[in-house]
C-alpha cells in the first residue's frame, strides 16, 4: 500500500518519540525522583502511531494505564506529560493525575485510565457524541487482553453494536495482564468474542507500523462510514515490567532480549522504508537527533519546574459549587 | 400554575430542558419501551413507572435512547457524551443498581475534572429512584445518597416535592458537573401547584418549609413530609419547630443549618438512609463541632436500624422513619433537662 511521505515521516517521529520518551523514563524513575506508578509502553508503538495516524483531533480515543504511547500519538506535548508525570504545577493536568491520569480533551485524548476496563464504555459515549452531534468524528478504545476480560468491555461491544456507534475496540494482546498470561487468563479469541456480538473484525501484527497501518485504515473508515463499530485486535508485546520496578520473574529468560532483537518497530521500519528508497537514512537519522534533544529538554525542564501550590488542593473539584 | 405529580413535573422538566437545548440527550432502560418487541409498539412503557413517557415519541431516535440491561456500559457512555459535548440525562432506573456501574460514577465521572487539572466538563445527570415503602425489599429500596455525597466530584439532589423537583432536575441539567438525582419512588403521584414555565432552583440553598422557635428538625427528601406533619402536630401543643430541608446534600447549606440551630438551640435530623456515615450523623458532626455552645439539649437522630430493607409491610413500616418518631423525638429533646448542671 502506498503511504504519503509526510505520513511516514510524521508515523516515524511519533514512534521514536514515545521509544525515547519511555526508555528515559526508565532510566529516570531508577532514580527515585519520580513519584507513583509508572507504565512502559515500549515495544507497543506502532499500534498507538499506526492507529492515531487516521485520526483528527476531532476524533476520539480512550487510553489505559499504559497510556503515554497513545497520548503522543495524538498529539499531547511531552514537555506537558514530562513535567505531568514529574508531579509539576506545569504539567498537562497540573501535577493532579500523574502518569495514569494524561488527558487532552481538546486534542480528543479522553484520558490515559487507572481502572483496567474504564476507557470501553466512555468510548460508547463519545462515539454517541460524534453520532448525535454528525462530527464524522470516530471513537477508539485502546485496551489491553487483560481488560478483555472486564464486563464493562463486553458490554460495551454489545452496546455499541445496538447503538450501531462509530466505535473502534482496539486490543492491544501484548500477552499478559499484569504477571499472567493472556494464554491462561482469556477464555476463547478476540476474534471469536466479536464474531459472538456480530462485530467486524480486524487483526495485526502490532510490532510492524504498516500492518498497523493498514488494517487501523480499514477498520476505522468502516466505522467513520457509519457502517457500526468494529475490533481491531492487536499482537504486540511490552519489553518492560507491568509496572517499573517488575523484576518480570513471570517471563522466560532472553523472551524480552529476542523481542528486541527481531520485532523492534523501529528497526523494521527503517529497514522497510530504506530497502526500498522510501525514506533517505540521513532523514531518519535527523529525527533522531530532534527528538532526544526534545526528550532532554523535556525532562530538565520537568526537573526545574515549579511545584504545586497549597491552594491548588482544593481547586478544580467542580466546575462550581 | 397547575396541579402537577412528582412523576408529571420531572417529565416535565425533562421536556422543557430537551426542547432548550438539543444537546440534552436521555438514556436508561425502557425510558421509551416497546424497541425489538413484537407489538411493534414504541414508547411502550416511558420508564419502569412511567416518568419518561411521550419523551421518545417527542423527540425521536436520536435524543432518547433505550440501552441494554448494561448499566456500566451505558453509565459509562453517559459519561463519556458529557466529557465530548452532549448533556446526557441517564436513568438508573433504581440506585440500588449502582453496584453495576459504580466505577463509571465514582472513578470516571466524579474524577475527570481534578485528574484533569480542570480542563474537563462533565454535565451529566443521572436519575435514579430509591427509597423504602414500596414493598419492594433489599435489593430495591436503599436511600444511597450518603455513598454519592461521600464522593467529591459529585453533586446530590435529593427533592421533597413536585415543585421542588421540577426546579431542581432543570438546575442539575443546566449544571456542568455530575449530579446524582435521587425520585423517592413512593412520592410519584404526590401532587401539588407546580408552575408551567421552566424555573431552576439553586444547589446549596436549603428550604425552610416551617419556621419556629423551639425545635429545628433537618429532613432529607420524603422525610421533609414527615417532618412537617411532627410539626404540624406539635405546635397545636405550643411546641414550635423550623423544619429545614437541604435540597441537596453535595453541597450542604451548612450555614442554613447552623443558623437555625443557633435559633432553636434543639436539633432533630431525619434520615431515611442506613444509620452508619448517614446524613444525620454529618449533619450532627457539624452541628456538634461549629454550633456546641447553641445546643440546650443533644442532637437527636430519627433513622432507620442497620440493616437491609425488609419485605413484610409491618417490618419495613417498623424500619422507616415516621411522622410519629419525629414527634416523640422532639419531645424527647424538649423535655430534656441538663441534669448534672441541674444538680
Amino acid at each position: 500500500m502506498q503511504i504519503a511521505h509526510d505520513i511516514l515521516l510524521r508515523s516515524y517521529r511519533s514512534m521514536r518519540t514515545i521509544r525515547d520518551f519511555e526508555e528515559r523514563l526508565h532510566v529516570e524513575f531508577a532514580t527515585g525522583e519520580i513519584p507513583g506508578f509508572v507504565h512502559l509502553y515500549c515495544g507497543e508503538e506502532a499500534s498507538a502511531v499506526g492507529v492515531c495516524a487516521h485520526l483528527t483531533d476531532t476524533d476520539t480515543i480512550a487510553s489505559t494505564h499504559r497510556g503515554h504511547g497513545h497520548c503522543i500519538a495524538k498529539g499531547v506535548g511531552v514537555d506537558g506529560m514530562m513535567a505531568e508525570i514529574y508531579g509539576r504545577k506545569t504539567g498537562v493536568c497540573h501535577g493532579k493525575g500523574g502518569s495514569m491520569h494524561i488527558a487532552d480533551l481538546s486534542l480528543g485524548m479522553l484520558g490515559a485510565n487507572g481502572i483496567v476496563g474504564g476507557g470501553p464504555p466512555l468510548i460508547c459515549g463519545a462515539a454517541l457524541s460524534h453520532k448525535v452531534l454528525n462530527d464524522g468524528g470516530v471513537a477508539v478504545a485502546f485496551y489491553g487482553d487483560g481488560a478483555s476480560n472486564e464486563g464493562t468491555t463486553l458490554e460495551s461491544l454489545n452496546l455499541a453494536m445496538v447503538w450501531q456507534l462509530p466505535a473502534v475496540f482496539v486490543c492491544e494482546d501484548n500477552g499478559y495482564g499484569e504477571a499472567t498470561g493472556a494464554s491462561y487468563a482469556c477464555a476463547g479469541t478476540q476474534k471469536a468474542r466479536a464474531a459472538g456480538f456480530g462485530m467486524p473484525y480486524f487483526d495485526c501484527d502490532g510490532t510492524d507500523f504498516f500492518a498497523v497501518y493498514e488494517a487501523a485504515g480499514a477498520a476505522i473508515a468502516h466505522a467513520r462510514a457509519g457502517n457500526g463499530p468494529v475490533m481491531l485486535h492487536v499482537q504486540l508485546a511490552r519489553w518492560y515490567g507491568h509496572f517499573e520496578g517488575d523484576a518480570m520473574t513471570y517471563r522466560a529468560n532472553g523472551e524480552v532480549a529476542s523481542l528486541r532483537a527481531e520485532h523492534d518497530c523501529l528497526k523494521n521500519f527503517r529497514q522497510r522504508v530504506t530497502e526500498v528508497s522510501l525514506l533517505e537514512p540521513s532523514a531518519l537519522d535527523d529525527i533522531d537527533a530532534s527528538v532526544k534533544d526534545e526528550i532532554d529538554a523535556a525532562v530538565t525542564a520537568a526537573k526545574n519546574a515549579p511545584l504545586p501550590e497549597p491552594a491548588d488542593l482544593e481547586a478544580d473539584v467542580y466546575v462550581s459549587y | 400554575m397547575s396541579k402537577k405529580s412528582f412523576r408529571q413535573a420531572i417529565n416535565e422538566a425533562l421536556r422543557q430542558e430537551m426542547q432548550r437545548d438539543p444537546r440534552v440527550i436521555l438514556m436508561g432502560e425502557d425510558i421509551a419501551g416497546g424497541q425489538g418487541g413484537t407489538a411493534g409498539v414504541v414508547d411502550a412503557w416511558g420508564g419502569v413507572l412511567g416518568v419518561t413517557k411521550g419523551l421518545y415519541t417527542e423527540f425521536g431516535a436520536n435524543r432518547v435512547f433505550d440501552t441494554p440491561i448494561s448499566e456500566a456500559s451505558y453509565i459509562g457512555a453517559a459519561v463519556g457524551a458529557a466529557a465530548t459535548g452532549l448533556r446526557p440525562v441517564a436513568e438508573l432506573m433504581f440506585v440500588d443498581f449502582v453496584g453495576c456501574c459504580l466505577d463509571q460514577i465514582m472513578n470516571q465521572a466524579a474524577k475527570f475534572r481534578y485528574m484533569f487539572g480542570g480542563k474537563a466538563r462533565t454535565p451529566l445527570v443521572i436519575r435514579a429512584m430509591y427509597g423504602a415503602g414500596f414493598n419492594a425489599a433489599a435489593q430495591h429500596s436503599q436511600a444511597l445518597y450518603p455513598l454519592f455525597t461521600h464522593i467529591p466530584g459529585l453533586k446530590v439532589v435529593v427533592p421533597s416535592s413536585p415543585y421542588e423537583a421540577k426546579g431542581l432536575l432543570i438546575e442539575a441539567i443546566r449544571d456542568d458537573d455530575p449530579v446524582i438525582f435521587l425520585e423517592n419512588k413512593v412520592m410519584y403521584d404526590d401532587e401539588e401547584e407546580v408552575p408551567d414555565e421552566p424555573y431552576s432552583i439553586p444547589f446549596g440553598e436549603a428550604n425552610l418549609t416551617r419556621e419556629g422557635d423551639d425545635v429545628t428538625i433537618v429532613a432529607f427528601g420524603r422525610m421533609v413530609n414527615f417532618a412537617n406533619e411532627a410539626a404540624d402536630r406539635l405546635e397545636k401543643d405550643g411546641i414550635s419547630c423550623t423544619v429545614v430541608d437541604p435540597r441537596t446534600t453535595s453541597p450542604l447549606d451548612s450555614a442554613t443549618i447552623l443558623e437555625c440551630v443557633e435559633d432553636t438551640g434543639r436539633l432533630v435530623i431525619v434520615d431515611e438512609s442506613s444509620p452508619r456515615c448517614n446524613m444525620a450523623t454529618d449533619v450532627a458532626a457539624l452541628v456538634a463541632e461549629q454550633a456546641f455552645d447553641a445546643l440546650k439539649a443533644p442532637i437527636r437522630q430519627v433513622v432507620p436500624p442497620h440493616t437491609p430493607v425488609p419485605f413484610a409491610t409491618v417490618l419495613e413500616k417498623l424500619y422507616l422513619p415516621d411522622s410519629a418518631r419525629i414527634e416523640s423525638a422532639v419531645r424527647s429533646v424538649m423535655a430534656y433537662k441538663k441534669a448534672k448542671q441541674d444538680a
